[in-house]
C-alpha cells in the first residue's frame, strides 16, 4: 500500500518547525509503524536528506521510549498498544497520516518527533519510591501483601512512562502518570509510612513542572498503552487531600 | 601475563563472607570525597549507582536513553530466581549454584556462581521492601513458579513484566538518591571512550546526544553496566539501542574480553517477516509447556498446516528427545529448529520457522484454560503477525537473546584495567556457556546492590589515587580519539546507510557464528567481516552533522564497534575446538548430534586482549577448577 | 521527601490552593453546594404544577426568612465565584501547559459533555445572570413584583425566552452529567467498583434534573399551565 505522511520536522529545540509531506511507498501490512518509518528514512538518507528523528528502543511496547501522535491520537488507533507495536495492517492504501510530537510545555521538542520527558523523572524523584536502602530489608515473607492489593499495585505499576497521557490530555496534565506511581506504592503495606508525604511532594512536583489540571475527562485512559485506569487519579487526589488537610 | 581471579580459597560457603571481612573499608566521612562514574542505568547500573549513593559516595550515572528507566532490563518477562525454598521443594543455595554451573555447561567460575546463589536470597528481600509488586498467594505470601526446566519452583515474578518491575524498583531507588543529591544523572549521554591514567581507569569521554558536545568526566573508579552485545546480529531480541560501544572501547583501552563467542539463542521468537524487519520479539518459553513443535515431514511442503495430516508431520523434538520432548533446554531446541529448516522443511513464507501447535492442548484442556495460561502471549502474537494462534499454529524461530561473554572480571568484578568494574550482562562472569532462565535479572541486581558496593570500597581504600584534572594528556588524547571517530564517520558521505551495513554484518555473524559454527565457516566469516568493515569506512553515509541530535551518527559509531567485535567473536569461536552450551561447533558432537565438550583442553575462560586493528588479539586463559560440581555430559534423551 | 517538613497552616492553605488537585477539590466542593441548590430549586419550581396559590405561597415563604435567604445567597455567591475563579485559573493553566497546539487532534474518546464543560459552564453562567435579572430582580421580561406564578407563565409563553431556557437547561444537564461524577473523582471518593455506578447515576440524575426543569416551559408552551392555573 502507499500512504501519505505529514510529519512535524523541527531541527532542534530553538528552531521553528512545520509539517512536511512524504510519500511512503510499497508499505507491507506486516510492518510495524516504526519499520514503515525506518523505510521512509532509508529513502530520505539515500536522497541526501536528514531522516525523521523519532524515539524508540525496545520495540516491544515496554520501554516507553516511543510515541507520537498519529492523526491526533497518541500512539495511534489501536487501544492498549504503543506505536512500536502498531502494525500497518490497520491502514489502507491511500491513507493520509499526520505525525506530530507530544505537545506539552513541560515536554519541549528536541527534534522532529523527539521530546524531553525529564519532568517525569523529577516527579518520581520527588517521592515515587519507598525509602528502603540496600541491605536494610528483612525476609520478603515477613511483609504479607494481600493478593488483591498486589494485583492492584501491579496494574498501576505497569505504567511505562511514555507520556501519552500528557499528550492526549487537552490540558497536558500528568495526573495519570503521577497517580499511577502513587497508587502503586500507596496500596502496598511497604509504602504506607510515606503515603501522604509521597502524595504531597509528587503532586507538588507535578505542578511545578508546568503540567495542566486534570478535568476528569479520561482521554489519558483511552490512549494509555498499558490501559491504566482513571482510578489512579482518584487515589492520588484522595491521598493528597488527606495528606494536606488531615 | 596471567589472570588472577582473586577467588578466595577455603570453603566456598564462607568465601564471600570472608572476602567481605578481609576487604578494607572507606571511612564514612571520606566517602563523599570519592567520585564514582557509573555507565548504564539498567538493573546492574541503577542498583549500583543507588547503593553507592546511599553509602555516601559522590556518584555520576550516565545513560544514552532519555531516562534511566528505559534500560533494556525492562523487557525481561519471565522472572528472577532465588534460593528461598519457600515452596519446601528441596531448593537450597547449593542447588541453585549447582544448577547454574551445570546449566552453564561448566564454563563458569564456581566462586562467582556460589556467591550469586547466596545473594539471590537478599535480592528478593530488597525488592519486596522497595515495593516491587511480586505475584502473591491468597495468604499474602510470595508466589513462585518453575521456569526454564528447573526442577524446583524458585522463580519470583510480577506478571510477565518482572524485568520492568525490578528495574523500576532500582530506578526509583536511584531517583531517591538523585533527589538527595548523592547521585547526579546524565541521560542522553553516550560513553565513547575510557580514560586510563597510570594504568588505572580514571574517567570517561561522553557525547551529549542532544548538543553533540564532547565532554570528559573524571573520577576515582569507573563502573560499566552497559549490557550485552546481542545486536551484533542486527536482528535480536535486544532493544534497538543496545550496543557494545562502552565495553568495546574499554576493551581497546586494555580490558580483556572474555568468551565473546558465548551467545544465547532463544528458541521461541516470532519469525522474521520481511527485509524491513528491525528486531525480533521473544515469546515466553512457557509456551513450550503445552505447545507441540513440528514441521512437515517432506521438504518443500507448502500446504497450509491444517491440510497436513498427522502422519505427514514430524514432531522432531518429541521424536529425538522422548523424555524431555518439547521441553529440552534452549540451545537444544534452537539448534534442532535450525537443522529442520536447513533441510528445507521450515514453514512460513521465508522457510525460517517451525510450528508451535496448541490444537492438541486446546482439545485436551479446553480453550478457556489455554487462554488463562497464555492469553496475553497469544494476544501479542496476534498483534504482531495478524494470525490467531487459537486457530492456526504459531510460527516460531530462534533468535539471539543474551550474550554470556563480556569483559573479563575477577571475583570482585574488576576488569583487567584496575579501577574499571564491570557488572551485569556486560561482564562474562556467572553464566558460563549458557544462561539459565530467570538468572539474568538475578545477576544484574546481585552485582549492583550487593557485590560492587563492597568491592569498590576495598579498591578505593587500598589504592593511592593521585589528583588529576582535565588537562592531562591522557584525557586530551581520549577526547581527540572520540572526536576523530565522529569526524571520520561524518566525512565519508558514501552511498550506503548505516543500517544496510548493520544488516549485512548481522547476517554474516548469524550464518557463521550463530546457532552452529564450523571452522571453515568461521574463517570465511572473518574474511567477510574484514571486507565489510573496509567497505563501511569507505562507503557509509551518515547524514547531518555532529552538532545536534543525530541518531544515524550514534548508530554508525555502534555499528563500527560491532564490526570489530564480530571478528573477535569468530576468532574466539574458531579457537574453541569443542562444543559447549550456546557454542556448538559442528565438528565436535556426539554420534546423536549433541554438544561434545572437551574438558581436558578447554576448561578455561578465553580472555582476549586488543592489539590494534589488523593485529591478532592475544589470548590469556583463566583455568577453571571445579571442586564442588563435577563436570558431566548433559543428556536430555 | 525530607524536604517536605510540615508547613504552617496559612502556608498549607496557600500551597493547597496552588496545586491543581487543590483547586479541583475546591471546584468539587463548590460544585456539591451548587448541585444541592439546583435540586432544591427544582423541587421549588415544580410546585408550579400544583397551582398558583401553592407556588406564590412558596415564594412568599422564602422571602419571609430574610436571614436564611441571604445566608443562602451569600453561600451560593461565594461558591459560584470560587467555582468560576478556580475554573478560569485552571483553564489558563491548561492553556499554558500546552502552548503549542496540535495540527490535528482527536478527542472523540472523551464524552461530549466532558469536552464541552468550558462552554457549557459559561453559557449556564450567562443564563443564571439573565435568570436572576428576570425573576429575582425583575429587570427584564413581562414580570411584575409579587406575582411569581404569573411571571413564570407569562415569560415562558414567549417562545424566545423558553427556547433560551431550554437550551440552558440542556447545557446544565450536560454540565452536571460530567460534573457530578467529576466531583467524586476530584475528591478521591470513587473506587473501581463504585466508579461505573457513580458515572451512570450522575448521568441519570442529570437527565432527571434537566427533564424536571424542561417540563415547566414545555408545559407552558403546550398550554398545559396558564395564568388561570394548571388544567
Amino acid at each position: 500500500m502507499n500512504l501519505t505522511l505529514h510529519v512535524w520536522r523541527q531541527k532542534n529545540a530553538a528552531a521553528k518547525g512545520g509539517m512536511t509531506r512524504y510519500e511512503a511507498k510499497d508499505v507491507s501490512p506486516d510492518m510495524s509503524f516504526l519499520e514503515m518509518l525506518d523505510v521512509v528514512n532509508e529513502g530520505l538518507i539515500a536522497k541526501g536528506e536528514e531522516p525523521i528523528a523519532f524515539e524508540h528502543d525496545c520495540r516491544e511496547g515496554i520501554c516507553g521510549s516511543c510515541g507520537f501522535m498519529i492523526n491526533g491520537v497518541a500512539h495511534g488507533p489501536q487501544r492498549g498498544t504503543t506505536v512500536c507495536q502498531l502494525h500497518m495492517r490497520h491502514y489502507r492504501d491511500g491513507d493520509v497520516l499526520f505525525l506530530e510530537p507530544w505537545r506539552a510545555t513541560a515536554f519541549p521538542v528536541i527534534k522532529d518527533l523527539v521530546v524531553d520527558r525529564r519532568p517525569f523523572d523529577r516527579i518520581i524523584a520527588a517521592g515515587g519510591y519507598i525509602s528502603a536502602s540496600t541491605g536494610s530489608a528483612r525476609d520478603g515473607n515477613t511483609i504479607l501483601v494481600p493478593k488483591q492489593a498486589a494485583d492492584k499495585a501491579m496494574d498501576a505499576a505497569a505504567c511505562i512512562g511514555c507520556g501519552a497521557c500528557v499528550a492526549a490530555c487537552p490540558n497536558a496534565a500528568a495526573a495519570l502518570f503521577t497517580g499511577a506511581k502513587i497508587t502503586h506504592l500507596n496500596i502496598l503495606p511497604q509504602g504506607a509510612p510515606e503515603r501522604y508525604s509521597r502524595a504531597r511532594s509528587m503532586v507538588g512536583q507535578m505542578n511545578a513542572e508546568g503540567f495542566g489540571q486534570c478535568t476528569n475527562i479520561g482521554l489519558c485512559e483511552a490512549v494509555c498503552p498499558k490501559e491504566i485506569k482513571l482510578e489512579v487519579i482518584n487515589k492520588m487526589n484522595r491521598d493528597y487531600l488527606v495528606g494536606v488537610l488531615a | 601475563m596471567s589472570l588472577d581471579s582473586r577467588s578466595p580459597s577455603g570453603p566456598i560457603e564462607e568465601a564471600w563472607d570472608q572476602t567481605k571481612f578481609d576487604m578494607k573499608l572507606v571511612n564514612p566521612a571520606n566517602k563523599r570525597k570519592y567520585n564514582l562514574l557509573v555507565v548504564g542505568s539498567g538493573l546492574a547500573g541503577a542498583s549500583a549507582a543507588a547503593s553507592l549513593g546511599e553509602l555516601g559516595y559522590n556518584v555520576k550515572c550516565f545513560c544514552f536513553q532519555d531516562s534511566p528507566r528505559r534500560a533494556h532490563s525492562i523487557a525481561a518477562q519471565g522472572g528472577i530466581n532465588a534460593a528461598k525454598n519457600y515452596q519446601n521443594d528441596g531448593d537450597s543455595i547449593f542447588r541453585l549454584f549447582y544448577d547454574t554451573v551445570k546449566g552453564g555447561d561448566f564454563r563458569a567460575r564456581e566462586s562467582n556462581v556460589y556467591r550469586l546463589a547466596q545473594i539471590s536470597v537478599n535480592i528478593i528481600d530488597q525488592c519486596v521492601a522497595q515495593g516491587v509488586p511480586f505475584a502473591r498467594e491468597y495468604g499474602g505470601m510470595l508466589a513462585n513458579r518453575s521456569f526454564g526446566g528447573a526442577q524446583v519452583s524458585r522463580t519470583f515474578y510480577a506478571r510477565g513484566q518482572t524485568g520492568q518491575q525490578l528495574l523500576l524498583g532500582a530506578y526509583q531507588a536511584l531517583e531517591r538518591q538523585i533527589h538527595a543529591g548523592s547521585v547526579k544523572m546524565f541521560p542522553r549521554m553516550e560513553m565513547l571512550d575510557l580514560i586510563v591514567i597510570d594504568g588505572r581507569a580514571r574517567g570517561i569521554v561522553v557525547r551529549d546526544l542532544v548538543t553533540g558536545k564532547m565532554e570528559s568526566y573524571l573520577g576515582d573508579a569507573v563502573v560499566l553496566a552497559t549490557g550485552g552485545y546481542g545486536n551484533v546480529y542486527y536482528l535480536s531480541t535486544n532493544a534497538k539501542g543496545s550496543n557494545t560501544t562502552a565495553i568495546w572501547r574499554a576493551h581497546k583501552r586494555g580490558a580483556r574480553f572474555a568468551n565473546p563467542c558465548f551467545t544465547q539463542i532463544h528458541p521461541t521468537c516470532i519469525p522474521v517477516s520481511g527485509d524491513y524487519q528491525s528486531k525480533l520479539t521473544l515469546m515466553s518459553e512457557s509456551l513450550r509447556n503445552d505447545g507441540r513443535i513440528w514441521v512437515p515431514l517432506k521438504a518443500g511442503d507448502k500446504r497450509s498446516p491444517d491440510q497436513i495430516p498427522e502422519a505427514e508431520r514430524d514432531y522432531y523434538l518429541e521424536r529425538r528427545y522422548p523424555s524431555f520432548g518439547n521441553l529440552v533446554p534452549r540451545d537444544v531446541a534452537s539448534r534442532n529448529a535450525k537443522i529442520v529448516c536447513d533441510a528445507g522443511r521450515g514453514v512460513g513464507e521465508t522457510g525460517l520457522g517451525v510450528y508451535l501447535d496448541f490444537a492438541d492442548a486446546i482439545k485436551r484442556l479446553g480453550q478457556p484454560l489455554i487462554e488463562e495460561r497464555y492469553g496475553n502471549l497469544f494476544e501479542m502474537y496476534n498483534r504482531i503477525t495478524g494470525e490467531d494462534p487459537y486457530k492456526v499454529p504459531m510460527r516460531i524461530y530462534p533468535a539471539i537473546h543474551y550474550t554470556m561473554g563480556g569483559l573479563w572480571v575477577d571475583y570482585r568484578l574488576m576488569s583487567t584495567v584496575p579501577g574499571l568494574f564491570v557488572l551485569g550482562e556486560a561482564n562474562f562472569s556467572d553464566h558460563g556457556a549458557n544462561r539459565l532462565g530467570a538468572s539474568a535479572l538475578m545477576q544484574g541486581l546481585s552485582d549492583g546492590y550487593f557485590v560492587l558496593p563492597y568491592t569498590v570500597g576495598d579498591y578505593l581504600a587500598t589504592t593511592k589515587l593521585e589528583k588529576i584534572n582535565g588537562s592531562r594528556p591522557e584525557v586530551l588524547e581520549a577526547e581527540h580519539n572520540v572526536d576523530a571517530i565522529t569526524q571520520r564517520l561524518l566525512a565519508i558521505k558514501g552511498d550506503r546507510t548505516v543500517t544496510s551495513f548493520h544488516r549485512e554484518l548481522g547476517k554474516i555473524v548469524w550464518d557463521y557464528c550463530g546457532m552452529s559454527r564450523n571452522a571453515a565457516g568461521l574463517e570465511h566469516a572473518i574474511g567477510k567481516i574484514r571486507e565489510l568493515r573496509e567497505e563501511f569506512w569507505r562507503d557509509v553515509n551518515v547524514p547531518g552533522s555532529g552538532e545536534d541530535l543525530n541518531q544515524q551518527l550514534e548508530n554508525a559509531g555502534r555499528v563500527a564497534d560491532f564490526m570489530e567485535l564480530a571478528e573477535l567473536m569468530c576468532i574466539d569461536a574458531l579457537d574453541r575446538n569443542e562444543s559447549c552450551g550456546g557454542h556448538f561447533r559442528e565438528e565436535y558432537q556426539t554420534e546423536e548430534g549433541e554438544a561434545l565438550r572437551d574438558d581436558e583442553h578447554y576448561s578455561y575462560v578465553a580472555a582476549w586482549g586488543w592489539n590494534g586493528l589488523g593485529s591478532p588479539p592475544s589470548l590469556v586463559k583463566e583455568q577453571l577448577e571445579f571442586e564442588y560440581v563435577h563436570p558431566s555430559q548433559r543428556s536430555y534423551k | 521527601m525530607s524536604s517536605l517538613a510540615v508547613p504552617a497552616p496559612i502556608d498549607r492553605v496557600f500551597r493547597f490552593y496552588q496545586t491543581t488537585v487543590g483547586k479541583k477539590a475546591i471546584m468539587a466542593v463548590t460544585g456539591v453546594v451548587l448541585f444541592a441548590f439546583i435540586l432544591g430549586h427544582l423541587a421549588g419550581n415544580l410546585q408550579v404544577f400544583e397551582g398558583q396559590a401553592k407556588f406564590d405561597n412558596y415564594a412568599i415563604f422564602l422571602r419571609s426568612l430574610p436571614a436564611a435567604l441571604w445566608s443562602a445567597r451569600i453561600v451560593l455567591l461565594v461558591c459560584v465565584t470560587l467555582h468560576i475563579v478556580t475554573t478560569v485559573q485552571l483553564a489558563l493553566l491548561g492553556k499554558s501547559a500546552r502552548a503549542v497546539s496540535y495540527v490535528k487532534k482527536d478527542n472523540a474518546a472523551a464524552s461530549y459533555a466532558s469536552r464541552t464543560m468550558y462552554w457549557s459552564g459559561p453559557i449556564v453562567g450567562a443564563f443564571i445572570v439573565y435568570h436572576l435579572a428576570q425573576f429575582t430582580f425583575l429587570l427584564t421580561g413581562p414580570v411584575m413584583e409579587g406575582h411569581p406564578y404569573d411571571n413564570v407563565v407569562l415569560s415562558f409563553q414567549q417562545w424566545p425566552i423558553s427556547v433560551f431556557y431550554i437550551i440552558a437547561m440542556v447545557l446544565l444537564g450536560m454540565h452536571l452529567s460530567h460534573g457530578v461524577w467529576s466531583m467524586f473523582q476530584s475528591l478521591g471518593i470513587t473506587s473501581p467498583t463504585r466508579s461505573p455506578f457513580i458515572k451512570s447515576a450522575a448521568r441519570l440524575i442529570a437527565i432527571v434534573i434537566t427533564l424536571g426543569f424542561l417540563s415547566i416551559p414545555i408545559a407552558v408552551l403546550a398550554g398545559f399551565v396558564t395564568t388561570s392555573g394548571a388544567r
